[in-house]
This record gives structure tokens, sequence and C-alpha cells, in this order.
């Protein structure tokens, strides 16, 4: 069993090393596989336009379906745990990769990726290959896209008007509040000092984290953010979160009058037609920005890690605290920055119970799509979705260049990621059985409520203590802690 | 012989039987299975899922638990007015229950329907006034109600309206009744992304038309009771070419011979439609609304797709309540919104089939 299981393994990870010579075997034919992902065009687009080259080379027919993104976590788990099966691979988010892996619906890909020489492993920065892939030491995705949340800003508008990049997120209000209403278009309309997607049920409960981040956590990665590490006690009702809470709320005052219906499309495409000053967002901006097509702001944008605070939580009194030496070791010019990894970059993992050639047809497809022939390119087109994660991708400039970026945005928009990547003091996003529930049913909603002026701060974070302590309680308090910590690195 | 005759008596529960037990397992079935569900804890594990019993915990946690903001609301402070309003409704059952037992046709199953309807009524005008004062919010329950309440209501009087314009002897009639019935032939969640579209007003066919008026900078998706309004404009948009179509038929229907006689005796439009038309459509009338009722307590389609449920949980219809529930894999909450949403449109709909219904087929009788 275990030389047959090798013998597979090898088979497929010799041909997914075979993939970019050219006239090999097509060891493939006649075998499809379903893969997975969210309704796009981001992600689902790379994978719909390289399915049929991957085809033509293998002879593996990759079938990609889509589905909401609200409900992509849902429908993948159904299908694997019913037993029904029809979907053979998923890109997804990396922390669900908790809930998929504990009941054993993910393959083992440690020893396959191990193999792979074409996927040049090392190449991946070793956030994503060792922490955003893995689970309990072992690999079960296969990065295909990088996730930081940045701030960017309109660089022409900041210049004309004498403001510098926000290292804070007092800055950022104050170059908001400062260009809200001035035409940034030309069009004589006033335009919109901050756009950011505040819509529920959709992909914007993680931007509370990046402004949360900088108040909560100040003592380097393995602190957390979301729970005492310690207790497992939520840390959402505190004046650090309340601070975080304010700044939120008080963006939308110089965002567009629907923002709080605003989805992460929406508010790029407002910010590269050149309708607002500031947002915050994924890596996608940098490259949308420069699409000729449809972009009114190339050359103009301006990315920055995410701002942080000058005041941090001081976690025995939940109350904020100045900045020194000992409450802000990783400070910067005294600014507490906390770069999120929110989300973690789309990855593919592969469904255990999918047919053995199925299985190596998909990985095979998931090697060629990260690949640095495939990947590079991806990257630097804003229509994928997929942002920098390969070492490579932040080292050749070039690429950048060919692809529309000026040079000095280039260097910009990569440093921003780099910097992130490289921060001693990043946030890593939630990791926890039912972290979905957490973040996506909990967090979502009092942030929506709060939003909306259903209900004020307060009510909020008692909300959403309430809810994460509830669901602590239903998944065991002392079973969470220790995935908690773990996911942190703490023993 | 007797042997024969025995088979021929049985013939008739055997030929049913095969049906019958179909129909018992795909209606009871889903509804014990969901029973249990509500009860239950859901948690899918290797292989399957494992379900575990928690009572009424399911219910405690919509009622009074984390999620009664959701379910019922976040409650208010009641005003004198609303003492009032409640102290009117309460003498009103009162009385309806008194007019029922002092009739002399009262029944122990009658008195337990109506004690059951007249407490839920009480219970849902209290909850309704509790969460619509400040600084209260209504939960998925009450914006139900309204759904149901304000929409059905809205489509009678449109529906009704439309089909005495259409009965009347106009030219060009027969193409409006066309024009007035295709909303009803689209897919609901194609008029749900068309209404999105129309209602747009930064971007939509009439956004010309609002920036006339200066309301550009308004989102009517950001404020609750707009978003509401739009919900069940929407709605409206969908479901009253089927009220106009059924109440059509019975208005054309109507006994032709009485209301000439009418309009040669002197009456006018208003006497007519009082007198003659609205006692000969009424049980028709009253069955239209009936089924109206019955799928207004389902609507999900539309606050799905033009709000999300939004802004907050502020459009958040019990159907999407219980979805959203589902979609993040709470399977027991569920089913514990979905069986009181069963609880309450049951109650409601066999409320208003006694009460209302049936006594417009006594009348006609």
């Amino acid at each position: 069993m275990k030389l047959r299981a090798w013998l597979s393994g090898t088979a497929m990870v010799a041909m997914a090393s075979l993939l970019t010579s050219v006239g090999q075997a097509k060891d493939f034919d006649g075998v499809t596989v379903n893969v997975m992902t969210f309704t796009g065009p981001q992600i689902a687009e790379p994978l719909q336009r390289r399915g049929p080259d991957f085809e033509a080379l293998t002879g593996a027919k990759i079938n990609v379906i889509t589905v909401p993104f609200s409900d992509l976590y849902t429908k993948l788990l159904t299908d694997w745990a019913s037993g029904t099966n029809s979907i053979d691979a998923a890109v997804f988010a990396p922390q669900w990769m908790v809930d998929y892996v504990g009941p054993g619906y993910l393959e083992d890909l440690t020893d396959w990726a191990a193999a792979d020489t074409a996927l040049q492993a090392d190449d991946i920065a070793p956030f994503f290959r060792e922490f955003s892939q893995t689970y309990n030491g072992r690999t079960y995705l296969l990065t295909l896209d990088g996730d930081f949340q940045m701030v960017y800003y309109r660089t022409d508008l900041f210049a004309e008007a004498g403001l510098t990049a926000p290292a804070t997120w007092d800055d950022y209000l104050n170059a908001a509040k400062t260009l809200h209403g001035k035409d940034m278009n030309g069009d004589g309309q006033g335009d919109y000092g901050s756009c950011i997607a505040k819509k529920r049920n959709a992909q914007s409960y993680w931007m509370i984290t990046s402004v949360a981040g900088g108040f909560i956590q100040a003592k380097g990665t393995s602190e957390g953010v979301f729970f005492d590490s310690a207790s497992m006690a939520p840390l959402v009702n505190n004046e650090a979160f309340g601070a975080a809470l304010d700044v939120y709320t008080a963006t939308t005052q110089y965002g567009p009058p629907d923002e709080i219906n605003l989805d992460v499309g929406d508010t790029r495409s407002l910010f590269t037609t050149g309708r607002c000053a500031l947002t915050l967002d994924w890596g996608d901006i940098g490259t949308l920005a420069i699409d000729p097509e449809n972009s009114k702001v190339i050359d103009k944008v301006g990315s920055v890690m995410l701002p942080g605070s000058k005041k941090v939580l001081d976690r025995a009194s939940g109350k904020l605290v100045d900045c020194d030496a000992n409450t802000c070791p990783h400070a910067i010019d005294g600014v507490n920055r906390a770069p999120f990894a929110a989300f973690g970059g789309w990855s593919g993992g592969i469904n255990k119970a999918a047919d053995a050639k199925v299985k190596q047809a998909a990985y095979a497809f998931f090697s060629y799509m990260s690949q640095p022939a495939q990947s590079n390119v991806d990257v630097t087109i804003g229509k994928t979705g997929f942002n920098p994660y390969r070492i490579s991708q932040f080292d050749k400039i070039d690429q950048w260049t060919k692809a529309g970026m000026s040079e000095a945005a280039a260097k910009d928009y990569l440093g921003a990621i780099k910097a992130s990547l490289d921060s001693p003091n990043m946030v890593l996003d939630l990791r926890i059985p039912k972290n979905q529930a957490y973040q996506q049913v909990v967090l979502d909603t009092a942030i929506a409520r709060l939003l909306a002026g259903e209900i004020d701060k307060t009510a909020a974070m008692q909300a959403i203590e309430a809810g994460w302590n509830e669901l602590n309680e239903d998944e065991g308090v002392d079973e969470q802690l220790g995935f908690y910590k773990a996911t942190l690195g703490q023993k | 012989m007797r042997l024969s005759a025995w088979a021929d008596r049985q013939a008739a529960a055997v030929m049913i039987l095969p049906a019958v037990l179909i129909l018992l397992a795909f209606s009871l079935f889903p509804l014990l299975a969901s029973a249990y569900l509500a009860l239950s804890r859901f948690s899918l594990a290797a292989g399957g899922y494992k379900i575990r019993f928690v009572g009424t915990r399911n219910f405690a946690k919509l009622l009074i638990g984390s999620e009664q903001f959701h379910f019922l609301g976040t409650f208010g402070r009641l005003s004198v007015l609303d003492y009032l309003i409640l102290g009117l409704a309460v003498a009103s059952c009162g009385y309806g229950l008194w007019r029922y037992l002092a009739g002399g046709r009262a029944g122990l199953l009658g008195l337990a329907g109506r004690l059951i309807a007249g407490l839920l009524a009480l219970a849902l005008l209290a909850l309704a006034l509790i969460v619509l004062n400040a600084p209260g919010f209504p939960g998925s329950l009450v914006v139900t109600l309204v759904y149901v309440v304000a929409g059905v209501a809205l489509q009678f009087a449109l529906g009704l309206g439309l089909a005495l314009l259409c009965a009347q002897p106009l030219k060009g009639r027969n193409f409006f009744r066309i024009v007035f019935f295709i909303p009803l032939m689209v897919t609901p969640v194609g008029i749900a992304y068309a209404f999105r579209m129309l209602a747009d007003m930064g971007k939509g066919p009439f956004a010309p038309i609002w920036q006339l008026f200066g309301l550009a900078q308004f989102s009517w998706a950001s404020d609750p009771w707009s978003a509401r309004l739009v919900v069940m404009i929407g709605d409206a948009w969908q479901w009253t070419p089927f009220l106009f179509l059924v109440l059509l038929a019975a208005i054309e229907n109507q006994p032709r011979d009485q209301v000439e006689a009418a309009r040669i005796d002197g009456a006018s439009s208003f006497q007519i439609f009082r007198d003659i038309t609205w006692p000969a459509i009424a049980p028709v009338a009253a069955t239209v609304v009936l089924i109206r009722l019955i799928e207004a307590f389902k609507i999900i389609d539309l606050p799905n797709v033009l709000t999300n449920g939004g802004p907050g949980i502020a459009t958040e219809s019990l159907t999407l309540h219980a979805f959203i529930a589902w979609r993040t894999q709470d399977l027991g909450a569920s089913a514990a919104v979905g069986y009181s949403l069963l609880f309450v449109a049951t109650v409601t709909c066999v409320a208003f089939f006694n009460l209302v219904a049936q006594r417009t087929r006594r009348h006609e009788a």
C-alpha cells in the first residue's frame, strides 16, 4: 500500500515537474477535475483562463465551479462531509483548513510538494510556505496568492495637500477629512476621502482587524490579536478595540453614501476610477490601478503598510497606554504598526476522497498555477486577484514594469507588502476550529449593526464578546485555547 | 365469496396506501427530522456528522439568549400611547372571545384556537410596539410581520385597483392585462436583480431623476426603513399581478344583471362596488389574501439580493435569518427559526381562514 502510494506520488510529482517541457505524454487524458472557488471574476479568472492551457499540456479538463464567497466554506464542508464528493479540489481561505483537515477531508500534500521541483517551493515566502500552507507541520494547501491588507492613497492629491503617507489611523482620518469632497477625477463632482468595503455577508469583516491590530498587538506576532492567550478571553471589549471601532465608524463620514453596502469589488472600482483618496484593501489595488482600460489613477497610487497607533492595549487593565520601548518594542517612530495577514492568500487544496488520478491531476494543476512561469505573470494582472507571494516576485522589478507599473510605483507597492511580510509584529488571521463562525458570523454581524446605527460601540463590543465566548464554550474553551496557542507558535 | 367481498372492501385502501405512504414520507419525515434538529446541535465530523440533543437551547438562544436581538429584536421603551393601543387590543380580543362564547356555538377546539390566536396576536403586537420604540430595533420576526401585513395590504390595494380598472370597457385593456401580468412570470431572483438595478440611485436608469431632486447622495440601502420600503415595493411589483389576475377574474364573474339593474336605478359606482361587487368577490379576495399571506411569510429572495439583509439586520426576514444560520452550519438554530416561522405563519393563516375567509363564504351562502 505504501509502495503504491509512493509510486503514485512519484508519478504525479514527475508529471508536475514535466509540465514546463514540451511534447510530454498526456497522462491525464479523460480526467476531469471539478475545482470550486468563489464567484470572481478574481481568483476564478486565472483558473478558468489557464485551465485550457493545462488541458493542452496534460489532457486534464479543469472544470471551475464558482459560488458566492459567503457560501464557499459551507458548500465545501457539506459536499465533503456528506460524502457527495462532487468537488475534487478547491481554492479557498487557508484559515478554513483547520475545519477541513481535522475530519480528514484534505489530502496531505507534504510528500508531493517536497518532491515537486517545478514548484520551486523555496521561492515561496516562508510565511506562506511554512504557515499558510501547513497544519500541524504538514502541507495541505498550495499557495496561489499572497494576502496582506494595506492602505492605498492618491499620491497626487496628497502631494497637492501637503500630506504624507498615513503612519497612524489618526493620520488616515485627517487625510480623509482634508480631501473629502474634492473633485479627484476631473468630472466636476466631489469625491470621497476614504472608501472601505463594509458590506455584511461579504469580505468586509477583515477590515476591522486591520484597524484594531495596531491598537491591540504590540509585542510581536506570537502575542495574537483575537484572544488572550492565557485565558481565551476575547480581546474585543476594551479601550483598544473601542478605539479601533471609533476609527472604523469615523471613516464612514468620509466615504460614499452607500459605503456600508459596498463589497471589495465596488470600492476597488471607486478607487481605480479616481473617486477615492484613500482605501484599505488587499494587494489587488496595486495591479488594478495600472490597468490601462479601467484605471484613471495609473502612477498616482501609493501603498503603505497598515497604519498604527501611539497607544496600545495594556492587557491587564484593558486600557490604552502610551507606546514606549517596553510597551511597543517593535514601534517605528513611536508608532505601533501591526500588518494583518488577512485571509492568508487563496490556496488550493484537494479532496482526499477524490479518485487517485483526479487528485494527481488536481495537484498538477495547482502546481502549474503556482510555478513562477505562470504565477509571476498572474500576480501582475489586477483581474486575477492574485497578489505576490514568491520571493522572485518581490525581487524582479522588470516583470512589474513590463505589466505597466512605473519602477517607483513597483518599488513602493512591493516594498509595502514586503515590509508587512517581514514585520515581527505581523497579525496572524484566526485559525481555530469554527473560525468562520467567529469572524464571518459574530464579528461581521456586530460590525454591520454598529455601522447601520442599530447599536452603539459598547453594545457592539459586548455582542462580539458574548458571541465569541459562546462559541468558545460550545467548542470547549481549553480545546480552542490549545488551537489558538498552536497557531501563534506558543506552547 | 366472503373473501372476495373482503378483498373488494380493502381494495380502495390498498390502492391508496402507496400514495399515502409516499406523501407521509415526504411531508412528515422532513417535519419530524427538522423538529429533532431544532432541539439539537449539529456538527460535521469525520465521515459524516454528529447530532447532539440540547433540548430547547436553540429556542432559548432565540428568545432570551445571544440571538434575541436577531430574532425578536432589541427592546425599547413603551409610551403611554403604546399602552393604550395594547389595552385596546386586549379589550378587542376579550370582546371577540365573549361574543364567541355567548354565541352558543362555542366548542373546545374553537376556543383553544381563538385563545392561541388571540394570545399570539397580542404578543406580536406588544413585541412590535416595544422594538419599534427607541432605543429598540426590530428583529427578523417583526421585520417579517411588516413585510406580511404592510406588503400584502399594499399588494391587495394595488391589485384590486388595477383589476377594477381593467374590468372597465376601456380601449386596449387586454394589452394592460398582459403588461400587469408580466412580473409574475419572471423568476424572483431575476426580479430582485432587476429591481436592484432600477433602485440604484447612483448608476441606475433613474439616477438623473434622483440627481435632479438632489437625492444622488442618498442611499436607500443605508437607512433601515427606506431599505425595508424598497424590499416591499419590489415584492409588490412581483406579486401584485397575482392578486390582480385573480381579482379580475372574480370581478368579471360578478352577476352582470345586478350591476346593470343598479345602474338603471341610478346607483353610483361606489355603491355598486360596496353592495354588489365586494360581496361577490369577497370569498375569492379572502382566499387570494390567504395564499399571499402564506407566501409572504417565506420572503427571502428580495431582501437577500437587494440588501443582503442589511443595513445591519434591518431587512432580514425569518427565512433569510434561517438561511444565514444554515449557511454558517448552525443547523439547530436554523431549524429553530424555521419552526418559529411555521408556528407564527400557521396560527396566523388558520386564524385568518377561520375568522375571515370562512365568514365571507357564510355571507355568500
